[in-house]
């Protein structure tokens, strides 16, 4: 490996992704949606990192300009100590064997002509992995075993699968290249929710058989998120609030917003639920079109006072690794 | 409490090519007046078929309510004819319905303030004016704000959470008894679900009315509902308080359920449990238990006898099983 000083493998640095928007014939840019705006946050090896906010925060957009599938607007991504921020393509092409990505829906991301055996076999043969036939058959039998899936079912098609099958085939392409990084965007979200435990349990026991297999979990439940992760960044109008591990997240949190987010999850069961407060926020999430001026989050927040409006908290570490952007903490 | 709704040996079918679809296979439950139930399943256990049967939305064809009564206030809803003024003068009146998607359960070419007014017109006999002051009414009490001018917007206009109010606005605007909403927050966001449900329950104090909350989100069900049904594959297997049902499960699919979901405050490193399986073809059922194939308590008379029916486990809770957990 070739970053000595520690453990990173991934580190963002003031990453900001703006979005165009478009209008005329000569589309001009009329305004600019600030998906992602100015953060920074590091993965280990071997860790799972979380990623929650609401719709349009901005994380599945952080996870796609990690992978490169976007071209950032500012900032800087390094992947194993390398800036990948702005490498051509070509040289993109290489990594994306070291780095893949699971996406949420199970039925819009397997070709529904293709079988599952040509599915996960795929990136072996675009990575060029293997030298034989003999060689990929192997491989691609190894692969749907690891993920539970008989091979005999090899030549099926996706819709003969169910939903949680064919998730453990979105895991075992993912798996194809041996990668060092999984961005893992709404992986269980589609799936009942006994089924939902099976492909968490799967993706577990992957992370402990594969040394150094390295997860970015995007999701909205905030108990699948901090059940399987081991640090949680929290994202709102496309900055970062907090980020701190899974435990001080239930335990602690610090920031406004963290607070609401956390209580507006629902525990099931009564007892627990009897004796929560709650807090219920006012209001909607700002367009990021035209976000709050200063804290995005100070027209919803309770503890807000006359200075949020006017500056942009920095992401500070208030101990042991917890960082939390607010100024009133 | 008196009982405001009581449904007994619902059965509703659907005829496909590929066979006969038990959805709703007998299915019996009550809903008391000013009660929150929960009626909880994964996707394809008859949950919202039951629901529909009740109002009498089944599409017929290829579905059929085949058997059961539907008694509210003292008459059987099906014995009345599906788009006869009896119904009509029941459905969307006296018990409303909210559905799972916001965008797709308001008419894209019309007001907001129409869809709401045409409720108050057809079933209130309202003039145009009273209708359109009682709207605006309505939407200022679920919360959307400057509701004299956004009553003229259509639904393109609005946001996810803000169409779900609408809904609700409209839902509510007979003064129905019952409220059934049918996985009413799943769409939206978690800070919006949680305005959605309070306001909910809100409304319902208001107009003390009942609400039944269909959902396979257990959380949901454990801060809301009073009562809690448990489907499978068509029919109830365990009723109860939801305390009752959470402290001592006593169907194994609600002790798998129970395990199976990552909970907010768990203990970091703690397994989750799934349900080995898959849920079962609703085609060609085996008379057997259906959760059988799934089940971890089986027994040698679980594999014999026909699928068991509830029975009594003391107080209101019961439970569609031969063996005998007792779950902590």
């Amino acid at each position: 490996m070739d970053t000595s000083q520690d453990d990173t493998l991934v580190e963002v640095k003031n990453l900001k992704m703006y979005f165009p928007v478009t209008r005329g014939v000569m589309k001009h840019t009329v305004a600019e949606v600030k998906a992602v705006d100015d953060i920074s946050f590091k993965i280990r090896r071997g860790e799972t990192l979380g990623l929650v906010g609401e719709s349009g925060c901005g994380k599945t957009t952080t996870g796609r300009c990690i992978l490169r599938l976007y071209l950032p607007t500012a900032g800087q991504i390094f992947f194993e100590g390398q800036d990948i921020s702005s490498l051509p393509e070509a040289k993109i092409r290489p990594l994306r064997r070291k780095m893949s990505l699971i996406f949420q829906d199970p039925f819009g991301s397997l070709d529904p002509r293709q079988s599952a055996g040509s599915i996960v076999g795929e990136p072996l043969k675009v990575q060029r992995l293997v030298t034989s036939e003999a060689e990929y058959e192997e491989r691609v039998e190894q692969l749907l075993r690891v993920v539970g899936l008989d091979p005999s079912m090899e030549d099926r098609v996706p819709h003969e699968f169910s939903g949680g099958q064919r998730q453990r085939i979105g895991v075992a392409r993912a798996l194809a290249c041996e990668p060092s990084l999984i961005v893992c965007d709404e992986p269980v979200s589609a799936l009942d929710v006994s089924i939902q435990a099976q492909v968490i349990n799967l993706m577990e026991e992957l992370q402990e058989g594969l040394k150094g297999l390295t997860y970015l979990f995007i999701a909205h439940d905030l108990s699948v998120v901090r059940h399987i992760s081991d640090r949680v960044a929290v994202m709102y109008l496309g900055r970062i609030m907090e980020i701190t591990d899974a435990e001080t997240l239930y335990e602690n949190p610090l920031h406004p917003y963290t607070k609401a987010l956390m209580s507006a999850v629902p525990i099931a069961d009564p007892f627990v639920e009897e004796k929560r407060r709650r807090i219920v926020l006012k209001g909607e999430v700002p367009s990021p079109l035209n976000p709050p001026s200063g804290c995005s989050f100070h027209p919803r927040c309770s503890l807000a006072t006359p200075e949020c409006s006017q500056v942009i908290p920095p992401l500070r570490d208030v101990g042991g690794g917890h960082m939390v952007a607010c100024i009133r903490v | 409490m008196s009982v405001l709704l009581k449904v007994e040996n619902l059965k509703t079918q659907f005829k496909t090519d590929a066979g006969l679809v038990k959805a709703v296979d007998g299915v019996s439950y009550h809903v008391d007046e000013q009660e929150i139930v929960g009626l909880v399943g994964e996707s394809g256990c008859g949950k919202s078929v039951s629901q529909l049967s009740v109002m009498q939305l089944v599409p017929t064809p290829p579905g059929e309510i085949t058997d059961g009564e539907v008694i509210f206030e003292g008459q059987d809803l099906l014995k009345f004819e599906a788009k006869g003024s009896k119904m009509r003068s029941v459905r969307g009146a006296k018990i409303a319905m909210i559905f799972q998607e916001p965008m797709t359960s308001l008419n894209p070419v019309l007001t907001i303030g129409r869809q709401i007014t045409e409720m108050l017109e057809l079933h209130l006999s309202m003039d145009t004016e009273a209708a359109r002051g009682r709207a605006i009414e309505l939407l200022r009490l679920v919360g959307i704000p400057s509701a004299e001018s956004r009553i003229d917007d259509y639904p393109h206009q609005f946001s996810g959470g803000m169409r779900q109010r609408v809904m609700i606005a409209i839902a509510l605007s007979c003064h129905p008894r019952i409220l059934i909403a049918d996985e009413p927050t799943t769409a939206l966001d978690v800070t919006t679900q949680a305005q959605l449900m309070e306001l909910m329950k809100d409304m319902v104090d208001h107009f003390r009315a009942s609400l039944v909350i269909v959902t396979h989100n257990l959380g949901v069900i454990a801060r809301y509902a009073q009562r809690i049904y448990i489907m499978y594959a068509g029919r109830i297997v365990e009723a109860g308080t939801t305390k009752d049902i959470f402290a001592h499960p006593h169907h194994p699919y609600t002790i798998g359920l129970i395990k199976c979901i990552p909970r907010l405050d768990e203990e970091k490193g703690k397994k989750l449990v799934p349900i080995v399986g898959l849920p079962p073809n609703l085609i060609n059922m085996p008379s057997t238990c259906a959760f059988l194939p799934r089940c971890p308590y089986r027994t040698e008379k679980c594999e014999r006898e026909p699928w068991p029916g509830l029975n009594l486990i003391d107080g209101q809770h019961y439970a569609a099983c031969y063996a005998d957990i007792r779950e902590e």
